[in-house]
């Protein structure tokens, strides 16, 4: 490790002086932080394959729960909202993700690249903000593909299956307001579980411990809530477990009866990616690297 | 195994004939000497058993109408479903009764439909029945022994609620009925199935405790209420629906004493009582109007038409509190998926742990199977604590919060029950662990491991709840999510007709069936995996 110091630290300072404006304001060289976080992010093969995974998979699973959704021939009968079937594939695609945010942190860590960005950018909420911008950017791109393509090519088969208009349900066409909420909020999701698993991987420093406490409280969280045979706790779970208030986001049908209303749900989910950054700064701020 | 020239330090104990103890050794001790496995493992167990017992603890059965029985108890205080039309007389002592039935058929009562039959539905159910029983009396909950024709089942002869054994198959016509006649010798009653009235096959024989000295004795038919699943999502979406069925039975003859000069029928669990629900139906479903019950009987010339809706079978709730509060046993499992993949990724991550554990042992899929054996087995073990300790807890939490014991029993540790759920989970544990290293050795990142592995074991469970059911359905038997049927408590017997809802906890594998599914998985990573170690630079 204090090879690696030595070795780095003379071009470290060229780059700090450089970057470090005198007055020190506010959060001056974010573009430049930006840019090395962009460099480091995109020359990485691992990241074009989750990146590609998480579309492929999001798509996949998506489009299969359009194709064998069939519900009778009228939404009298049938409980089923055709948008948020035709979006299950975020539930799969966010995984992905997840761990594409968590490695961009922790393999700086396992490599000790970490001392050479941090001489680099001392500022260690520059540098957090960057790795954000970038890994919000990568996740904005995979989600708006991943989305649209299963809302695209999901619709047709839908309509094919009997979930149209004329049977009393709300197709999943990106003309209605509730469906182009529900589309653009999956995307952001997606961003905010990205942001979240950056957070929780700066705090935890360690791949395997974040991505199992990352996908603990997205996967097995909201499993727990749906399990507890007591009204209060359930409704609890619905509203705050980062998934289920995250993706009410996705409901077009019955809106007024959620647990918790649709931006609401995002907003909360919102709150959980914060506060894992917040926490990941304080890491960040408080611990040597 | 051949060591090649350069011989490293080699304990002075005396390794197993072909060096794998000693294999097992080293890997067992690499997993003890690292502090913070010692500490993820205890706190998986911890967890997993906490979180079991909190969910438990928080299921609120006073509030839940699934929490009590529904209808009446057997003399053993199990619940059960006692509704059927009975034409009997009393029997006094020993003696036997013969009959040929010569059709059943079946309706739907009432269906949400407009009137028809819905789409897909047979009116006759497989498991609408018509026959000879012998009862303790015309109360519900009585102990009886029964010979019967079935919808889909050919004959059986059931008793207790709880016994099921076939006979001869095919469904009876009149042209070639079916024989049943039931005997009665003490607290024993035999069944018997014939095809022509003159030779006879013993289906069964059933040691019926407890019957009084005269007994009623008769012609008997139900016929079980239809579940349509909605064919949306797997959520709890779906209709109960009663359906009639109707048989003629000819040549009915009797020996032993009979005291009464004539038929009397009674409608077993009829009384008044509505004989369609409707189940769960995501607030979509139309409530239908109560329905009187159509049961009844007419004799004429010897032959005897008995129509009846109901079922005589033991009741399982649509619930199952304890095997979904198991669920909170994922919070550990994640713990040691975890556990799994670190294993083996920190010796990759470690470049030269790897190196040294090869040249140490060569044989590489030797060093797998080692360290897939002392992974499984502590994980095994840890799995097994948690799992115990949740299971008695669970259970007294849930009858303490009002679920009747009657619906959910407390069952010993070492029941057939208890066992499933305890080792299976275990094995759970343990088999996800291997999983994870051998993704871990597949993929050597541990991020990547783990998230593949959870992807696998635990998503399911969740698309499952929100896919349409065929597709859940074959989710839940082709992915490793399948072992977690293990877990399942409200086990629904075969003869009882009861829709299979993933959203409610229920497996389409049986059990062991699915936690088999799980071990394929993990003998084929390991494999796979080996494959792989095999080829690439360590």
């Amino acid at each position: 490790m204090t090879g690696t110091q030595a070795v780095t630290e003379p071009v470290a300072r060229k780059v700090t002086s450089r970057l470090a404006t005198p007055a020190g304001a506010g959060l001056a060289g974010l573009r430049e932080a930006v840019h090395a976080e962009w460099t480091k992010f995109r020359t990485v093969s691992i990241t074009g394959w989750l990146l590609l995974t998480t579309v492929i998979v999001t798509i996949g699973v998506s489009v299969i729960a359009s194709s064998v959704i069939k519900c009778g021939t009228s939404a009298k009968f049938c409980s089923v909202d055709p948008t948020v079937i035709g979006l299950t594939g975020v539930t799969v695609g966010q995984i992905t993700l997840a761990v594409l945010a968590a490695l961009f942190v922790t393999s700086e860590y396992s490599s000790g690249m970490m001392h050479i960005s941090l001489t680099a950018v001392p500022r260690r909420a520059t540098m957090l903000i960057a790795k954000a911008i970038v890994v919000t950017a990568a996740a904005l791109v995979a989600g708006v593909i991943g989305v649209l393509a299963s809302v695209l090519i999901g619709q047709p088969l839908q309509s094919e299956n009997g979930l149209t208009a004329h049977n009393g349900f709300l197709p999943m066409s990106l003309t209605h307001g509730a469906v182009l909420r529900a589309a653009g909020g999956s995307v952001l999701y997606l961003v905010l579980v990205a942001l979240l698993s950056l957070g929780l991987a700066t705090a935890l420093r360690d791949s395997g411990l974040a991505i199992t406490v990352v996908l603990g409280l997205v996967l097995v969280l909201p499993l727990i809530g749906k399990l507890v045979f007591n009204a209060h706790w359930e409704r609890r779970f619905q509203r705050y477990s980062p998934m289920d208030a995250g993706l009410a986001v996705q409901a077009t049908r019955n809106v007024a009866r959620l647990p918790i209303g649709p931006w609401e749900g995002l907003g909360v989910m919102g709150l959980w990616a914060a506060a894992a950054l917040l926490a990941g700064w304080l890491v960040l701020r408080f611990r040597d690297a | 195994m051949s060591t090649g020239t350069m011989t490293p330090y080699r304990s002075p104990h005396q390794p197993g004939p072909d060096g794998f103890a000693q294999l097992l050794r080293a890997e067992w001790t690499k997993l003890r000497t690292v502090r913070g496995w010692g500490i993820a493992l205890l706190a998986a167990a911890v967890l997993a058993a906490l979180a079991t017992i909190l969910i438990a603890g928080s299921a609120n059965g006073t509030g839940n109408p699934g929490a009590q029985a529904p209808g009446p108890v057997d003399s053993s205080g199990q619940a059960v479903t006692d509704q059927f039309t009975f034409v009997h007389q009393p029997l006094a002592g020993n003696g036997s009764i013969t009959v040929a039935v010569t059709s059943l058929t079946g309706h739907i009562l009432q269906s949400a439909f407009g009137g028809s039959t819905p789409p897909g539905v047979t009116p006759l159910q497989p498991w609408s029945k018509a026959g000879l029983i012998i009862s303790a009396s015309t109360k519900q909950g009585s102990d009886y022994a029964a010979v019967m024709v079935t919808g889909q089942h050919g004959v059986r002869m059931q008793y207790d609620y709880t016994h099921d054994i076939a006979g001869q198959s095919g469904l009876p016509s009149a042209s070639s009925p079916a024989w049943l006649r039931l005997t009665r010798s003490g607290d024993t009653i035999t069944g018997y199935d014939s095809t022509d009235g003159r030779h006879w096959t013993q289906i069964g024989s059933a040691t019926v405790s407890g019957l009084p000295s005269t007994v009623q004795a008769g012609l008997f038919a139900t016929s079980p209420n239809v579940v349509i699943a909605e064919q949306g999502v797997a959520s709890n979406n779906g209709q109960e629906l009663s359906t009639v069925a109707s048989a003629s039975f000819d040549r009915l003859s009797r020996q032993g004493t009979w005291p009464a000069s004539s038929w009397s029928s009674t409608i077993v669990g009829g009384g008044g009582r509505t004989v369609r629900k409707v189940i769960a139906c995501g607030g979509a479903c139309a409530r239908l109007a109560p329905t009187a019950n159509p049961g009844g009987y007419q004799a004429a010339g010897g032959t005897f038409t008995v129509t009846g809706t109901g079922d005589i079978a033991p009741y399982v709730s649509v619930l199952d509190p304890l095997g979904l509060s198991f669920k909170g046993a994922l919070v550990g499992l994640i713990a040691v998926i975890a556990l799994g993949a670190l294993f083996i990724t920190t010796e990759f991550r470690r470049g030269m742990m790897i190196r040294t554990t090869f040249t140490a042992s060569p044989g590489r899929s030797r060093v797998l199977v080692a360290k897939a054996i002392v992974i499984g087995s502590v994980t095994f073990v840890a799995g097994l604590a948690a799992a115990s300790v949740a299971f008695v807890v669970a259970q007294a939490k849930l009858n303490a919060n009002g679920w009747a014991k009657s619906v959910y029993p407390a069952d010993s540790l070492f029941s057939t029950h208890g066992l499933t759920v305890v080792l299976g989970t275990a094995g759970v544990f343990a088999l996800a662990a291997v999983l994870a290293m051998a993704a871990g050795a597949a993929i050597r990142r541990t991020a990547g491991a783990i998230a593949a592995v959870i992807g696998l074991v635990v998503v399911p469970l969740i698309l499952a709840t929100l896919m349409p059911q065929t597709l859940a359905d074959w989710l839940l038997r082709l992915t490793p999510a399948a072992a977690f049927s293990v877990q399942e408590s409200s086990l629904i017997p075969h003869q009882v007709q009861q829709a299979c809802l993933p959203y409610n906890g229920c497996y389409p594998l049986s059990p062991w069936h699915g936690f088999i599914v799980l071990c394929v998985w993990a003998v084929l990573a390991v494999g796979g995996a080996g494959y792989l170690i095999r080829r690439r630079d360590a």
